[in-house]
């Protein structure tokens, strides 16, 4: 039951982040989700990546729409606002929060179910927009909490566990997401904690819309053969194009990894993004080249995962829109209410 | 023959064809009347389309204020053939058929008792212009200059407004003059002053001429909103559009030029509710504007709001329902949709303006009652309030207010170590206290959602939880009683034992079908309802009176429903006066329907 609380007792040794945070403080409550699924291990590596990048819990506001991942952000950042919404819709609560106070940062968790069917319009249009946010979609290609439908995102040609074959096309929303300008565009896999904690900590610190599709096996419907989103046929599937670390401003990190090209991406924030180029022709700031890539991989049937896209010069709403520095809701009476003379001068036009 | 001429209380209806330029003519016409001291209660008529379909604007002079249609035309100026048989036949008997008589019209186009004021309008415009545009635009103007000599009015007024409408361009200002100029040569060479006559008088005061759509969004900027999420639909469109030439006005940094709201056109009227929805949980004043088909839509996250507690403001500019029905006529006709909208046991407060001058408090009052109510507050404005330009009090705001943000946990309330419970009812007011995000490191973060849970926001299923707090939401919707406008009893000047209920834009109509029906010796207490839940008063009203008419219009009663339904009075202790064919309602039809109920004694049959 997701009303269950964690204890707080932990280990007095366990490690600190600079702010005297442990990992266990930006923990929520117990998950009723089933065991193995993979929507726990994201947000395991939500918690992970809000840890190391050091944020205080509080300045983070978690929203997600309906399903099982929309459940998931009571289960990380018990210290946060959440916001579980309506069905599709958590992108324009998502755009309307981070309107009315830009100092926050957005975090939105949602389904394919969510995001693909219900939702696809709102998806759409958060990116388009350029909402601040990171938008993690856990992808597990099925509808798991009414049992088992086949969701929008699953390949065509697939089998259900009832041996149903997915006769319709599938959306793939990293392809979309390059298409609708989204500044940063990541895939990766609910099992593989060392790509998606960097990727998340990347997202986190961009500025602009940053999406990350995270695809996630449902252990009850949608892990069996015939399955496309299962774990074994993504770990046969995968391909990486690339190894990420996040350096964020004041740490200086010795990267223990193998040779190979690596490029620097500065961000907004003075973050360093520190690629390790695994495939030689990938560039990860060539929107074009992106999609040309994960087109031709699609159809040697591979899953493409890693940092796909990113414009580390994005712009956000705000800045289409002009607004002031100061969060909206904490402007005073006297900067909102434009007085008795003001009113009078409108009257006047009026006459 | 002479006649005795009537002055400053008449009707005049333009038919146009839309797209022609009319739109500004008129507006000038009726600008001119009032510029001369007389009041005015204009309205358009107007299709859903951009260029070639009929479309009507309607003057009423009117000395003494009435500022409701009277019903009954008493000067047609028919200026589009396509209409020429109805608005020819919508005169009154004995009145005036203004018309443009280049091409002659066969006798049988007429009417014996009605005069005809032929005014070769093309022909005159293709002797003066050759620019196709110019011919057709002066040709109004033209048609503006005949009317100010046959009614008697002053020039000069026309003089002024071109002055102030294009500001020091002097070669529009005098090609205007010319043309109006034209116009007032024609008649004083060929035609008689008509015996309707508008004479200088003192009663606009200082008074302003404003439509609903922009007092309601001025009212939203006063009341503090912040971010507006919209999606255009007609007749609503123009609140968003107004909201956002305000703020430019009046809330851009004066250093930085930043503006201090944000007003995002969204994809669609669930993304606008969701942004207003989104914005509220996060502590800024929000709204959008919308009208009926956007409500239906609306419903999923109005309910979201009322079950998760969360400020949110629905502009809705009624328009003729159902469905698409008639988009750019007007109706009363969401009540039942706004009131209970959304799935499960929901209800909401509603706000009724009578005026332009109500949509600016109310506009502003909204935010406030959102905020201390902490769930979505209807303004119930409709096409006729909306979208014409209504005479009005000025607007006035007392310096001294404050915007009151409801109950709010601060950073000070939290770290003092007072208990939060985000559905706590503390004040047993069945308000809860509410925490902005991101307001304390450790304390007073929560979880909001739309499923049920207890006062600690904590999720839950337990049968007893959920009663507790369905039962301190209606706790919470009886102080709102309190907080809604009261309404506002109009007593007869004699004992009347019969009453009559009404709201919004039947009001000013309303107003003075009372008077006729008094000089007809017909007394009748009124009462206006000015939001819902309703006060006590309005109970006590029904029971205080014999007979109690209840005006309004859409086909449903929807005003008495909610007045049956949530006070329990016997149905037929109310009897309906309804009027839904889209066109505004006229006192004539109030009083006529009124008088005939009466009369016919079908009331006392419905006892």
């Amino acid at each position: 039951m997701t009303y269950i609380l964690k204890p707080q007792l932990h280990h007095p040794k366990l490690p600190t982040n600079s702010l005297g945070y442990t990992r266990r403080d930006y923990e929520g409550s117990v998950s009723t989700l089933c065991a193995g699924c993979g929507h726990d291990s994201i947000s395991a590596a939500i918690i992970q990546a809000v840890y190391e990048l050091e944020i205080l819990p509080h300045r983070i506001a978690k929203l997600s729409g309906i399903g099982c991942s929309s459940k998931t952000p009571d289960y990380f950042l018990g210290a946060s606002h959440g916001f579980n919404t309506v069905h599709g819709r958590m992108p324009s609560v998502l755009t309307g929060a981070n309107l009315a106070n830009r100092e926050l940062i957005y975090l939105g968790v949602s389904g394919d179910g969510d995001s693909a069917s219900i939702g696809f319009g709102q998806f759409a249009h958060a990116i388009r927009r350029g909402v601040n946010m990171t938008y993690i979609v856990e992808n597990n290609g099925v509808y798991g909490l009414t049992k088992g439908q086949f969701s929008a995102t699953s390949d065509k040609g697939s089998k259900s566990k009832r041996g149903v074959v997915n006769h319709d096309s599938a959306i793939d929303l990293v392809s979309i997401a390059l298409q609708l300008g989204a500044t940063f565009v990541a895939r990766s896999f609910s099992g593989d904690k060392a790509q998606l904690v960097p990727l998340i900590k990347a997202a986190l610190s961009h500025k602009g819309a940053a999406f990350i599709d995270t695809i996630s096996p449902c252990v009850q419907f949608n892990n069996h053969a015939g399955s496309t989103k299962s774990y074994d046929f993504v770990r046969e599937h995968n391909e990486a194009v690339n190894r990420l670390d996040v350096i964020v401003g004041r740490e200086a990190i010795d990267v223990d990894y193998a040779p190979g090209e690596t490029i620097e991406v500065a961000q907004h924030d003075a973050s360093i993004l520190r690629l390790h180029k695994l495939a030689d022709s990938y560039d990860p700031t060539d929107r074009v080249g992106a999609i040309a890539y994960l087109q031709s991989a699609q159809a040697r049937g591979e899953i493409v995962t890693g940092l796909l896209y990113v414009d580390p010069e994005a712009e956000d709403l705000h800045d289409g829109l002009g607004t002031v520095e100061t969060p909206l809701n904490a402007l005073s009476d006297s900067e909102l209410v434009p007085g008795v003379e003001a009113l009078a001068r409108i009257n006047a036009v009026l006459r | 023959m002479p006649v005795t001429p009537r002055y400053n209380d008449f009707v005049v209806k333009f038919a146009n064809v839309n797209g022609s330029g009319s739109a500004s003519a008129n507006g000038l016409f009726a600008k001119g009347v009032m510029r001369m001291g007389v009041p005015v209660a204009a309205r358009n008529i107007f299709p859903s389309n951009i260029q070639g379909l009929p479309t009507w604007y309607e003057v009423r002079i009117t000395e003494e204020g009435h500022l409701g249609r009277r019903g009954g035309v008493d000067l047609m100026v028919a200026m589009n053939p396509q209409t020429w048989d109805k608005d020819v036949a919508e005169i009154e008997s004995g009145g005036f058929l203004f018309y443009d008589s280049t091409k002659p019209m066969p006798a049988s186009a007429f009417r014996e008792d009605i005069s005809v004021i032929g005014v070769p309008l093309t022909a005159m415009c293709n002797a003066a212009y050759q620019v196709p545009r110019e011919r057709q635009l002066f040709k109004n103007i033209i048609y503006v200059g005949a009317l100010c000599a046959l009614l008697g009015m002053e020039p000069e007024v026309f003089e002024t407004l071109f002055a102030e409408q294009f500001k020091g361009r002097q070669r529009l200002i005098d090609a205007n003059l010319a043309a109006l100029q034209m116009g007032v040569d024609y008649v004083r060479e060929h035609l008689e002053p008509l015996p309707l006559q508008v004479r200088r008088a003192d009663r606009v005061g200082d008074r302003i001429y404003v439509e609903g759509n922009e007092a309601a969004a001025l009212g939203a900027v006063y009341g503090g909103a912040t971010v507006c999420a919209w999606y255009p639909i007609t007749p609503s469109t123009s609140l968003a559009e107004a909201f956002t030439k305000y703020c430019q006005q009046l809330r851009t940094d004066p250093e930085t030029g930043k503006a201090r709201y944000a007003i995002v056109q969204a994809e669609d009227e669930i993304a606008s509710i969701g942004m207003v929805v989104g914005a509220g949980w996060n502590g800024a004043r929000a709204f959008t504007c919308t009208s009926g088909p956007g409500i239906s839509l609306m419903t999923e996250f109005v309910g979201l709001s009322y079950f998760a507690e969360i400020p949110a403001v629905i502009f809705d500019v009624q328009r003729g329902g159902p469905s698409t029905g008639m988009p750019t006529r007007t109706q009363q006709a969401d009540l039942l949709a706004a009131a209970y909208s959304s799935h499960g046991d929901t209800k909401h407060p509603l706000l009724f303006p009578a005026d332009p001058g109500e949509c600016f408090t109310m506009g502003a009052l909204a935010f406030d009652l959102a905020d201390r109510l902490q769930t979505t507050v209807f303004v119930m404005l409709d096409l006729d309030i909306g979208m014409n330009e209504w005479l009005v009090e000025p607007f006035q705001w007392d310096e001294k207010r404050q915007l009151d943000r409801g109950k709010v946990m601060t950073y000070e309330d939290l770290e003092s170590g007072r208990d939060f419970g985000r559905y706590l009812d503390v004040d047993g007011d069945g308000i809860p206290y509410r925490t902005y995000p991101g307001a304390h490191p450790t304390r007073g973060a929560y979880f909001t959602r739309g499923t049920s849970r207890n006062p600690y926001a904590r999720y839950s299923e337990e049968g007893a939880v959920y009663v507790d707090n369905m039962q301190r939401l209606l706790r919470k919707f009886e102080t709102a009683k309190s907080l809604i406008p009261a309404p506002i009893l109009k007593k007869a000047k004699g004992k009347a034992k019969d009453g009559v209920i009404y709201f919004g834009s039947s009001s000013a109509a309303m107003d003075e079908a009372l008077a006729a029906l008094a000089a007809q010796g017909l007394q009748l207490d009124g009462l206006r309802v000015r939001g819902f839940p309703f006060a006590d008063a309005v109970y006590d009203f029904i029971a205080a009176h014999e007979r109690v008419f209840v005006v309004e219009q859409n086909r449903d009663a929807q005003l008495k429903t909610l007045i049956v339904t949530e006070g329990g009075v016997d149905p037929a202790r109310l009897t309906s006066v309804l009027h839904y064919d889209g066109t505004p309602i006229t006192a004539r039809f109030i009083a006529g329907e009124i008088a005939m109920l009466t009369a016919t004694g079908q009331v006392e049959a419905a006892e």
